[in-house]
């Protein structure tokens, strides 16, 4: 079980950017962890994989734990050694060097030979296998997001965490990426899906999370997400996620509370 | 033609030189954005290893564990003072390694003394006849070795784990974070890597002369090799350090012939500068740079 309890976040000493977060992700399970710009959904995922640090943040207040051991004082090493795989916002894949070399660098802290490992990836994505000589900046930008993942999954992990993987994506590759997830998923690794696609996300995952300005507003299973009236209007209501929606969204929520 | 091609061998050993400590220069800059001015210290502290070492050890014997002693004092530098400025801003860090530089440097001049200290290398001032050739030999050797090192730390940096996670965290520090490489490591080896090649220009400069206490000067003919070459390009070091060190030949063999008199004798010493100059009026980022690299 990959736990977040009561987590606030303070980046630069000032900004309290999550306050109180708590959320929990059970092996083998997708989650689906919903909320406009700036909500602090990537922020949250920093906190879980360690990456705090170079942005300056820090962990104010609670914990984030595996299996009921206390992560959240890890090196990003550590954490990616204990089993948590990520995919960054934007996909940060390593435009200079050749798809394999990627592949290889997901599999840093793995022991023994990348070779099975990279068998593995190339079944799941077989695009990645007839471009493993390319400069990966070469790639489609579909193509990027299956290394990025293809990257995480080279160290084998128990859990992944996705931040908007449908990101700038077309509707066909959307799909394609969430039948992957779903594919990753089935050979046993629980998912975090970071997306503003609710859609998408609330189609594959069991349990589903809505985050506004670094609170948990909705805590429901995806069904009764799928069904509630703001995350149809909001959410779901047309695929062109505007920031107008959404400001308008967070106003009508202010004044209503 | 014999003068000439003997003129550019000479500059290919001189040259490697330079690429050597280019090396350095640039490993640390792709590690951490900054450029140390340490090396000098780090060339200076090899070649006095090797005069006490060569004894025991012979030379290709004190040469190695010169090299491997100086990889170990770099390590111990940056764990030490430059470790704990991370963050700070990059011209800050690199008034820190001059400070090094400087505290390095007047400990190994201790050991060295007013004394005349030689690495004892076998080639002395010895040359050999190829294709109707004189040459040096201690130059065929700094070009041997330089060659082997280049070669290892190419295939270091394609093949090896370490040298992968090191090219990704020149490209996207926080990428290579989140794939568990660990960035404290980055720094320590690239630093004990450009102790390590320093160590061997220093010993290279020394042959067939006595160590001299100001030799580190020539460690500073590689920062306009750097930004010729490209600041963030290993290749870039390894090809502008040669052509430094051919043209500086070449400056010197036919300078009495071409030169105006009102330039000196010492065109050589400028050539490095001209070279940058011209170099990057027409390629901004050097000969084989990238463009995000930030301008020194
Ligand atoms: N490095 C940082 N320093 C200071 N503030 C930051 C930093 N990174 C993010 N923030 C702030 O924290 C808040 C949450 O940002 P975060 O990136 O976590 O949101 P998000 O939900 O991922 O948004 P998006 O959907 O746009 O990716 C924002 O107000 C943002 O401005
Ligand atoms: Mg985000």
């Amino acid at each position: 079980m990959l736990q977040v309890t009561n987590l606030e976040v303070v980046y630069d000493d000032v900004a309290l950017v999550l306050r109180g977060i708590s959320i929990r992700v059970a092996p083998g399970q997708i989650v689906a962890l919903l909320g406009a710009n700036g909500a602090g959904k990537t922020t949250l995922l920093r906190a879980v994989t360690g990456l705090l640090d170079v942005h300056e943040g820090e962990i104010t207040k609670g914990s984030v734990s595996l299996d009921g051991t206390p992560i959240h004082k890890l090196r990003p090493a550590a954490v990616v050694r204990m089993g948590i795989g990520q995919v960054m916002e934007g996909r940060r894949i390593f435009a200079e060097l050749s798809v394999e070399e990627n592949l290889r660098l997901g599999g840093h802290t793995s022991s023994g030979s990348h070779k099975e490992r990279l068998e593995r990836c190339y079944s799941l994505f077989p695009v990645l296998a007839t471009r493993k000589r390319s400069t990966a900046g070469y790639l489609s930008g579909g193509e990027q997001q299956m290394l990025a993942m293809g990257r995480a999954l080279m160290a084998s992990p128990k859990y992944l965490l996705l931040d908007e993987p449908s990101l700038g994506l077309a509707p066909k590759l959307v799909e394609q990426i969430r039948d992957l997830i779903v594919q990753i998923n089935a050979s046993g690794t629980g998912v975090l899906l970071v997306e503003q696609n609710a859609t998408m996300a609330l189609s594959i995952a069991s349990h589903g999370y809505v985050m506004e300005n670094g609170k948990i507003v909705l805590d429901k299973p995806s069904g009764e997400l799928l069904a509630d009236e703001d995350i149809r209007e909001f959410y779901l209501g047309s695929h062109t996620k505007s920031f107008r929606d959404v400001k308008h969204y967070q106003r009508r929520k202010r004044w209503l509370s | 033609m014999v003068d000439l091609l003997e003129a550019v061998i000479r500059g290919l050993g001189r040259g490697s030189i330079y690429a050597l400590l280019a090396l350095g220069f640039v490993i640390i800059f792709k590690a951490t954005r900054v450029i140390s001015f340490a090396q000098p210290a780090f060339m200076l502290a090899g070649a006095v290893l090797v005069t006490f070492l060569v004894g025991p050890l012979g030379f290709w014997g004190a040469l190695i564990a010169a090299t491997l002693l100086t990889a170990l004092l770099a390590l111990g530098v940056e764990r030490s003072a430059v470790r704990p400025m991370v963050g700070r801003p990059a011209f800050v860090v690199a008034i820190i390694t001059l400070g090094v530089d400087i505290a390095v440097r007047v400990v190994v001049n201790a050991f060295l003394g007013i004394n005349v200290r030689q690495v004892d290398d076998p080639w002395g001032l010895k040359t050999v006849e190829l294709a109707g050739l004189r040459v040096e030999q201690r130059h065929i050797a700094v070009l041997l070795t330089t060659t082997v090192l280049v070669a290892g730390l190419f295939a270091y940096f394609r093949f090896t784990r370490m040298g992968l996670a090191m090219r990704a965290a020149s490209y996207d520090q926080e990428a290579a974070l989140a794939q568990g490489v660990s960035v404290g490591s980055v720094f320590a080896v690239s630093w004990a890597m450009a102790g390590g090649l320093a160590a061997v220009a220093g010993t290279f400069v020394a042959a067939g002369e006595n160590v001299d206490g100001l030799m580190w000067r020539i460690a500073l003919v590689a920062l306009p090799v750097i930004i010729l070459g490209g600041l963030d390009s290993l290749p870039g070091a390894v090809v502008g350090g040669l052509l430094v060190g051919v043209l500086q030949e070449l400056a010197a063999n036919y300078q009495a012939e071409y030169a105006p008199v009102w330039l000196g004798e010492n065109v050589s010493i400028i050539t490095p500068y001209v070279v940058m100059l011209l170099v990057l009026l027409v390629k901004p980022y050097g000969l084989f740079g990238t463009r995000e690299v930030e301008r020194v």
